[in-house]
C-alpha cells in the first residue's frame, strides 16, 4: 500500500492478528492492553526478531514456540530502578511498615516485578524495619525471562550512583553498598535479601488470587492496561488484601475512582498508597 | 490540509524559554489541544507548568493517564514517563526505556500523535541540545501533518532544530517570535 495512512490501517490489522495469534497459540491475552504502548512494543519486537513487519513476527510466533519467552519479555513490564520515586519508599518505611508490624506474619505481593529492582528495595526496607524474618514476599511477573533476571539480582553498575541517592532519599539508614557488591562493571545484590522471596509467573489478565496479603505493590503496570483490565487487576488486589492491608500503585497512575472509593481509603493519595477497607476477601465470597 | 485538531511541541535545553514565547503568543480562542514534551531533568513538571501558566493565555495542566485530550488547553508530559496519544484521543503513559536518552521522549509523543491525528496535526520542534523529535517529526510529516521548526539561529540550543531539519525537513522554518503568529494563522478559522 503506498498511501501512508493506509500503512496505519494495515498495521492495525497486523497488530490485531498478532494479539489473536498470541491468545490462541499461547493463551496470553494482550487484547486489553493500552493500544498505543502495545503497538510500540510490538513494533520493537518486529525490528528485533524479524524484518520489521508485525506479520513476519506473527509468523514466527506461530511456528517457533521457542521464541515465546523473548516475546513475553518484550511485552511485559520494563525494568525499574531501586527505590524509584524515593518519596514513596519513604512513606512505606515511615507510615506503612510500622502498621504492618502489628501482624505476626506478613505476606507481600509485588505484581509485575520485572527485573526485581523494587523487590530488593522492599526487602531492604523490611530488613531495616526488623520485619524481614516474618515476611513472605511473592514477586510475580508475566515473563519467565524477567523473573530469571530478578532472581539473579545483577544489574549494570552505572545505575548504582542514582540508586544510592534514591536509597538515602527514601530514608535509608545505612549505605546501599552494604547490600551489594560491585565487580566486572556489575552490581550484585546480596543473595540473603532473597531468602524470603518467591518468584513466580502470574498474569494479571488471566490468573486469580493466590495469597492473602498485607501489602500489594503494583507500580507502573496498570498504565499499560485499558480500563477493563485495570478494573480486573484492582479487583484482584482488593480480593488479595486482608482488611487493613495496603495497596501501593505508581505515582502517575489514575486508578478507577469508583472502585477505590468502595474498597479503599487513601493513606497518601498523592503517593498512591491506599488501605483496604470494608469486608475482608474471605467474607465477601458467598 | 485539514484544519488542525492539535499542536505538539517538543524541546529540551532552552525549551522553557522558547515555550513561554510560543504559548504567550497563542490566541486564547484556539480550539486545538496543545501537547508539550520538554526534557527537564527534574522529578516533576509542576514548576514547568506554573512557569508556562504565567506566560500562557490558555490553561496549562499536566497530562494525566486515561484522561481525554482537551481542546484549548496546554497539556504537559509528566516527568519520567513517555506520553502517548491513543487513537480515541486519550492519554497513555509508559515507563518503557528512554528514547534518545529521554523520557518523556518527543519522538514517542509525536509518533503516537501523528497516528491519532494524521493530517490534522501540527508538530513544532524548538530549542534543544539533542536529536530527539527528528524521527517523530519525520513520521508526522509522512502522515500528512504540518511541521514547524524553530530556525536554529534563533534557538538557545540549535542541535534539536538542526536534527529535525536534517531528518524530517519542515513546512515552515521560522524564528522563535514568528511561531505563535504562524500557529494562530494556521489554527484559527
Amino acid at each position: 500500500m503506498d498511501h501512508p495512512t493506509g500503512d496505519l490501517e494495515l498495521e492495525g490489522i497486523e497488530l490485531d492478528l498478532f494479539v489473536e495469534a498470541m491468545r490462541r497459540r499461547h493463551g496470553y491475552d494482550f487484547g486489553q492492553y493500552a493500544p498505543a504502548s502495545l503497538l510500540r512494543r510490538v513494533r520493537q519486537l518486529a525490528q528485533r526478531h524479524g524484518d520489521g513487519t508485525i506479520s513476519a513476527l506473527t509468523h514466527r510466533l506461530l511456528h517457533e514456540p521457542a521464541l515465546l519467552p523473548q516475546l513475553l519479555e518484550g511485552l511485559s513490564v520494563p525494568a525499574s530502578d531501586m527505590f524509584r520515586d524515593p518519596s514513596v519508599f519513604r512513606a512505606l518505611r515511615e507510615q506503612v511498615l510500622p502498621l504492618l508490624a502489628s501482624w505476626p506474619q506478613l505476606t507481600i505481593w509485588q505484581a509485575g516485578c520485572a527485573h526485581g529492582e523494587e523487590v530488593y528495595s522492599l526487602a531492604i526496607l523490611l530488613e531495616e524495619a526488623g520485619l524481614y524474618e516474618r515476611s513472605q514476599i511473592f514477586a510475580t511477573d508475566l515473563s519467565a525471562h524477567a523473573l530469571e533476571r530478578a532472581r539473579e539480582g545483577i544489574y549494570p553498575l552505572h545505575a548504582a550512583q542514582q540508586w544510592s541517592r534514591n536509597y538515602l532519599a527514601a530514608g535509608g539508614s545505612q549505605s546501599l553498598s552494604d547490600y551489594c557488591s560491585a565487580r566486572y562493571g556489575l552490581l550484585k545484590l546480596d543473595g540473603r535479601l532473597r531468602r524470603n522471596v518467591t518468584f513466580a509467573q502470574h498474569n494479571l489478565a488471566a490468573d486469580g488470587v493466590f495469597c492473602e496479603a498485607q501489602l500489594v505493590l503494583c507500580r507502573n503496570v496498570l498504565i499499560y492496561f485499558s480500563n477493563p483490565l485495570q478494573h480486573r487487576s484492582l479487583a484482584l488486589f482488593r480480593d488479595s488484601l486482608v482488611r487493613g492491608g495496603f495497596l501501593c500503585l505508581g505515582l502517575r497512575e489514575r486508578p478507577d475512582a469508583g472502585m477505590l472509593a468502595a474498597d479503599f481509603a487513601p493513606v497518601d493519595a498523592g503517593l498512591r498508597i491506599y488501605r483496604r477497607i470494608g469486608p475482608a476477601a474471605a467474607e465477601r465470597r458467598p | 490540509m485539514t484544519r488542525p485538531a492539535a499542536i505538539v511541541l517538543g524541546c529540551s535545553a532552552g525549551g522553557p524559554e522558547a515555550l513561554k514565547a510560543v504559548l504567550g503568543g497563542l490566541d486564547p480562542r484556539l480550539p486545538q489541544a496543545v501537547l508539550v514534551c520538554c526534557h527537564t531533568g527534574s522529578e516533576t513538571v509542576e514548576l514547568l507548568c506554573e512557569l508556562l501558566a504565567r506566560a500562557s493565555r490558555l490553561p496549562v495542566i499536566e497530562a494525566a493517564e486515561r484522561e481525554t485530550v482537551r481542546g484549548g488547553t496546554v497539556q504537559v508530559a509528566p516527568a519520567g514517563y513517555h506520553l502517548l496519544v491513543e487513537r480515541d484521543l486519550h492519554f497513555t503513559l509508559s515507563t518503557d526505556p528512554r528514547v534518545n536518552l529521554a523520557r518523556p521522549s518527543i519522538d514517542v509523543l509525536f509518533a503516537s500523535a501523528a497516528a491519532a491525528w494524521r493530517d490534522a496535526l501540527i508538530g513544532v520542534v524548538l530549542s534543544g541540545a539533542n536529536a530527539d523529535g527528528a524521527d517523530g517529526l519525520r513520521e508526522l510529516r509522512r502522515l500528512g501533518g504540518c511541521a514547524i521548526v524553530q530556525s536554529p539561529d534563533s534557538a538557545l540550543a540549535s542541535a534539536m532544530p538542526q536534527a529535525a531539519l536534517a531528518r524530517a525537513g519542515a513546512d515552515h522554518c521560522v524564528p522563535l517570535d514568528a511561531i505563535a503568529p504562524l500557529l494562530n494563522q494556521l489554527c484559527l478559522p
